[in-house]
C-alpha cells in the first residue's frame, strides 16, 4: 500500500516541478522544525532523481503549493514523508527515462542519469529532465510500482550532508520572527492569568491612549494589542495587565505531588493490550512511577505574522501542521477555508505542540481586524504559562518472576489526561483564542490516540517476552492544566518506568540487568542495540565504594520504530552529575548520518534535563512556571560527554529519530542513580530533595 | 518622548530616533533590521539576545537604548561583516552544532567575548562563559566542539605574520 501522504496527495506534480533553468522544486509537507527534515528530504529526492543538491529546492508546508502530509510530528518525516518523496521521484524518474528512450530511439536499459543528463555514457546521445519536461506530463497519479534505487547504488542517501538552513540562521534573518510587511504592526495579547480566568472589566481607552497604539481589540477574554512599534506594543501590554480585572477560581490541584492526586480523578479505565500466557509466579514486586507536567519550554516564544487582504487571510507560521491550521483558523473566524491560507517559516523548535498554532490565530484576529499587516509575538510567560504542556502520568507496575528468575507476569497500569489535543487532532477548535474570543467556541472534549502508536499508552506494552502480559489505561477526561503533544507523548514516562522496573526485577532475581533484559528478549535488533552500547561503556565492574552509578535504559519508539540503547554514568554528591552518555541507535537505512547523531545528542540531552530538573508547579489559582528561574532546564557546566553509535541498517526502511532517545534516557539515569546509592527515587523529577529523602 | 540616541553598531555611526528606555533588542531588530539577535525571554535569563557592547557580552533585551548611548554594539552580523563567515561561525557550520538555531548567535556572540579575553579556554571556562545561554535542543556537546575550533583556528590566525 501506499503511504499515507501519496494517498492522500497522488498527483506527481504536487510533489515536484522542473524548472527550465536547470533547477527542481520538490514539494514536502513536513516541515524543518530544526531537525533537520529540509536537509533529509532534499537528499531523497537528490537520491532518486540524480540531481545534484544544489540544483533542488524545498518548498514546504504552505497551504497554496504543498501536499498535506498531517503534522511533522511522531517522528513520521521520513517514515511517512520522505518514503512518499523517494517513490515520486523514483517514479518521476522511471517516466523521464522512457520517455527519453523514446525520443532518442534508444533502449531504457542503455539510459544512465547524472545531474539530470540523461544519455548514452561516451556518446553524445543525450537529453535531460529539463529538455524533456515540457513533453512529460506529471499532472498523472503516482502508482508506487517504479522500484527505487537499491541501497548498494546510494550516493547521496547514507552520507552526512550539512543542514541547508543553518548559513541563514546563523547569520541574520531567518524566522518567522524576522518577517517584516509593509506597513506591519506590532502586538501583544493579554492572556487571561488562568485557564478559566474571566475577564470583569477592562479599561481599553486606557491603553488605546497609549503612544504608538492602533488597535485594542476586546472580545470575550481575548485581549489584543497592535501598536506602530514592538516598544509600544510591550508598554500597551504592561498597561493593559493593569486595566484588566479577572475572576479567577482555585481549579487547580492543592498539590504538585503527581503521586497525590492524578490517580483520585475521575477516569474511565480500560484494557488496552492483554496477553495470555503460562507460568508460576514465585516472587511478586511492585513499583509506582511519576512523571510531572513538562514545559515545551521553546528558547524562542511563539510568532506568528498574518495579511488579511481583498478577504483573503494569509498566515506565516511555525506550526507543525499548516493544512489542519487553515482549517482551524478558518472554523474559529468562521470563514471558507479556501479564503485562508498558511504558508509554514521556520521557528525555533517546538518539541511538540506549544504555542505556534495559538498565536497563528492571534494573527489572524488582529489582522483582520487592523486591516494592516500584523506580527504578534508570544511573552516568555504566555509560552510557560498559555500553550499546552506534557500530561502528567502515573504508571503502575507489578510482576511475578518464576522459581528460574524470570518474568512470567507483567500488569503495566496508566493514570493520564490525553497526549494529543493539536488543532485539527479531533472534531472542534484547539486553539486558545477561538475558546476567548466572543461568541467563543467550546473546548472539545479530549481524545486520546488508540495503540499500537498510543498517546498516554505508546509504549506500554512490553517490547520483551513476558508470557503474560496486560496494560491497562485510566484516561482521564479533567486537565486542569491544559495539555497536549510534548515530544515522545506517553513514552517517556513508559519506558522510564519499564526499564527502571526491569533492573528492580533484575535485583530481585539477583541478575545482571543487561544479562536479564536479554533473556527476555528475542529481537535481534533489539538485542543488538543492548549488546553494542553494553560493549561500548565496558562490562560492568564491581565499582569502587563512592558516588559513581552506570545504569541502561533500552526502547523501540512506538513498539515499531527506531531501537535505541542508552547507558548513562553519573557521580551523585548532593544532585546528580552525569559524565557519560552513551547511546546505539537503529534506524534502519540512515538518511544523513550527522543529522540523525544530531537528533539523539539532543534527545539524549532534552531528556536528562526533563529526568533531572523539570516540573511544572502551580498554586490553587494558576501556573507558577513563568521564567526560566521557575523552570530551570539543562545548562552547558550540567552537559555530559555524548557518544552515539549507529547500527546502519541499508536496504532497511527509514525510521525516524527524534524521539527514541528520551525513554531510554531517563530510565539509564534513574538505574545509575540506584546503582549509585543503592536508593531508588520513582517520582521524576530526579531532584537532589527527592534523593535526599530516599536516603534517609 | 522620543529622543536620538547615538552609538555604534558594527562599526557604523549610527543614529536612532526612539523611547530611551526602549530596549536595545528591538531598537537593533527594527530600526536597524540586524534580525540575528533573537527575542528569548525579555528577562535576560537565556542569552539569545546577547550582544556585544564595547567587546563585552550582554543581554540586549534587557539593555534600555540610553545605556548603549556612545557605545561600541557588535551584533552577530557584525561578525562576518558581509565577507565569508567569521571563524566562530564558521566552526559552528563545521561542526554543525545547531539544531533549530535559535540560541546560536547568543551563544557565538558569548563566545566570541570569551576567546577575545582567553584564546585557549578549557571546557569549564566555556561552560562558565555560556553560564546565561540555555539551548533547548541540546546541542550543547556539539557547540561546546565548535567553540573549541573556532579557539583553535583563531589561535592559528593569530600566529600567522
Amino acid at each position: 500500500m501506499l503511504p499515507l501522504s501519496l494517498r492522500t496527495n497522488p498527483r506527481l506534480d504536487r510533489w515536484l516541478q522542473f524548472h527550465p533553468d536547470r533547477t527542481v522544486t520538490v514539494r514536502s509537507g513536513k516541515v524543518e522544525l530544526g531537525q533537520g527534515i529540509a536537509t533529509a528530504i532534499v537528499q531523497i529526492a537528490a537520491e532518486e532523481l540524480d540531481v545534484s543538491l544544489d540544483r533542488l529546492q524545498l518548498v514546504a508546508g504552505d497551504t497554496s503549493a504543498s501536499p498535506d502530509e498531517w503534522y511533522t510530528a511522531g517522528s513520521q518525516s521520513i517514515e511517512v514523508g520522505g518514503l512518499s518523496m523517494k517513490l515520486v521521484c523514483a517514479e518521476v524518474r522511471q517516466l523521464f527515462l522512457q520517455a527519453a528512450a523514446r525520443e532518442l530511439e534508444v533502449g531504457v536499459g542503455e539510459l544512465q542519469v547524472h545531474d539530470g543528463v540523461i544519455g548514452i555514457p561516451g556518446t553524445d546521445v543525450r537529453t535531460s529532465y529539463w529538455d524533456l519536461a515540457p513533453r512529460v506530463s506529471l499532472a498523472r497519479d503516482v502508482t508506487g510500482t517504479a522500484p527505487p534505487k537499491p541501497a548498494a547504488a546510494h550516493e547521496v542517501v547514507g552520507r552526512s550532508a550539512p543542514r541547508r538552513d543553518l548559513a541563514a540562521k546563523l547569520t541574520g534573518a531567518a524566522y518567522v520572527h524576522d518577517m517584516e510587511l509593509p506597513g506591519m504592526l506590532h502586538a501583544r495579547v493579554l492572556r487571561p492569568p488562568a485557564p478559566t480566568a474571566m475577564l470583569e472589566k477592562f479599561d481599553a481607552a486606557a491603553v488605546r491612549a497609549l503612544p504608538g497604539v492602533v488597535v485594542v481589540l476586546v472580545s470575550g477574554n481575548f485581549i489584543g494589542l497592535c501598536a506602530e512599534r514592538e516598544e509600544q506594543a510591550l508598554k500597551a501590554l504592561a498597561a493593559a495587565e493593569r486595566a484588566a480585572s479577572w475572576k479567577l477560581e482555585a481549579v487547580l490541584p492543592a498539590s504538585n505531588e503527581i503521586g497525590e492526586f492524578l490517580h483520585k480523578m475521575p477516569a474511565t479505565r480500560s484494557v488496552v493490550h492483554a496477553k495470555e500466557g503460562a507460568g508460576a509466579a514465585v516472587t511478586r514486586i511492585e513499583a509506582r512511577y511519576t512523571k510531572p507536567y513538562l514545559a515545551h519550554a521553546s528558547i524562542g516564544p511563539s510568532c506568528a505574522v498574518a495579511c488579511y487582504e481583498s478577504g483573503h487571510l494569509t498566515i506565516w507560521s511555525h506550526t507543525q501542521g499548516p493544512h489542519h491550521l487553515r482549517g482551524q483558523i478558518a472554523a474559529a473566524l468562521r470563514m471558507p477555508a479556501t479564503d485562508v491560507d498558511v504558508v509554514h517559516r521556520d521557528g525555533p523548535g517546538c518539541y511538540g505542540h506549544n504555542g505556534a498554532d495559538d498565536v497563528a490565530l492571534d494573527a489572524a484576529l488582529l489582522a483582520r481586524a487592523c486591516g494592516r499587516p500584523v506580527r504578534v509575538q508570544w511573552t516568555r510567560a504566555d509560552e510557560f504559562t498559555a500553550s499546552p504542556c506534557g500530561s502528567a502520568m502515573i504508571v503502575q507496575l507489578r510482576a511475578g518472576l518464576d522459581a528460574g528468575g524470570r518474568v512470567v507476569d507483567w500488569q503495566h497500569e496508566i493514570w493520564s489526561h490525553t497526549h494529543i489535543k493539536r488543532p485539527g487532532s479531533s472534531e472542534g477548535i484547539n486553539l486558545l483564542a477561538a475558546w476567548h474570543m466572543d461568541p467563543p467556541h467550546p473546548v472539545p472534549p479530549p481524545k486520546d490516540t488508540p495503540l499500537p502508536t498510543g498517546g498516554a499508552t505508546r509504549n506500554s506494552v512490553p517490547l520483551y517476552d513476558f508470557p503474560r502480559q496486560e496494560v491497562a489505561y485510566n484516561f482521564i477526561t479533567d486537565m486542569p492544566l491544559r495539555v497536549s503533544a510534548l515530544r515522545t507523548l506517553g513514552a517517556y514516562a513508559n519506558i522510564y518506568a519499564i526499564e527502571s522496573f526491569m533492573d528492580e526485577l533484575a535485583a530481585a532475581a539477583q541478575a545482571d540487568p543487561v544479562e536479564f533484559r536479554l533473556r527476555h528478549l528475542s529481537d535481534p535488533r533489539a538485542r543488538a542495540v543492548i549488546e553494542t552500547v553494553n560493549n561500548l561503556t565496558g562490562n560492568k565492574q564491581k565499582k569502587e565504594a563512592g558516588s559513581f552509578g552506570r545504569g541502561m535504559g533500552f526502547g523501540r519508539y512506538k513498539n515499531m520504530s527506531a531501537w535505541c540503547a542508552v547507558v548513562a554514568e553519573i557521580e551523585v554528591a548532593e544532585k546528580i552529575r552525569v559524565r557519560r552518555v552513551c547511546a546505539a541507535v537503529d534506524a534502519g537505512e540512515v538518511v544523513n548520518p550527522d543529522g540523525l547523531r544530531n537528533q539523539i545528542e539532543g534527545g539524549i540531552v532534552q531528556a536528562i534535563s526533563w529526568t533531572l530538573k523539570e516540573a511544572i508547579r502551580w498554586d490553587r489559582e494558576r501556573l507558577l512556571s513563568r521564567t526560566w528561574e521557575d523552570y530551570p532546564i539543562l545548562k552547558f557546566d550540567e552537559v555530559p560527554a555524548i557518544e552515539v553509535v549507529l547500527l546502519d541498517r541499508p536496504g532497511q526502511p527509514g525510521l525516524g529519530v527524534g524521539e527514541c532517545a528520551a525513554g531510554p534516557t531517563g530510565a539509564a539515569l534513574a538505574n545509575a542513580l540506584a546503582d549509585a546509592l543503592g536508593v531508588r527515587v520513582r517520582d521524576l523529577p530526579l531532584t537532589p530533595e527527592r534523593i535526599a529523602k530516599a536516603i534517609s | 518622548m522620543e529622543e536620538a540616541t547615538k552609538f555604534r553598531v558594527n562599526g557604523v555611526e549610527r543614529e536612532v530616533r526612539a523611547e530611551p528606555s526602549t530596549p536595545l533588542l528591538y531598537i537593533l531588530r527594527n530600526d536597524l533590521g540586524l534580525k540575528g539577535t533573537r527575542f528569548g525571554c525579555g528577562e535576560g535569563h537565556c542569552g539569545a539576545c546577547t550582544v556585544l557592547v564595547d567587546g563585552r557580552p550582554l543581554q540586549s533585551c534587557d539593555t534600555p537604548l540610553w545605556s548603549a548611548a556612545g557605545h561600541d554594539i557588535t551584533t552577530v552580523e557584525g561578525l562576518s561583516a558581509g565577507r565569508a563567515p567569521h571563524p566562530i561561525q564558521q566552526a559552528f557550520l563545521d561542526e554543525q552544532a545547531a539544531q533549530c538555531g535559535y540560541c546560536v548567535n547568543g551563544i557565538m556572540m558569548a563566545a566570541t567575548a570569551l576567546l577575545a579575553r582567553n584564546p585557549d579556554p578549557d571546557e569549564a571556562a566555556i561552560a562558565a562563559a555560556l553560564d546565561r545561554n540555555l539551548c533547548r535542543c541540546g546541542t550543547h556537546v556539539r557547540i561546546l566542539r565548535a567553540i573549541r575550533r573556532a579557539a583553535r583556528t583563531l589561535r592559528e590566525r593569530a600566529r600567522q605574520p
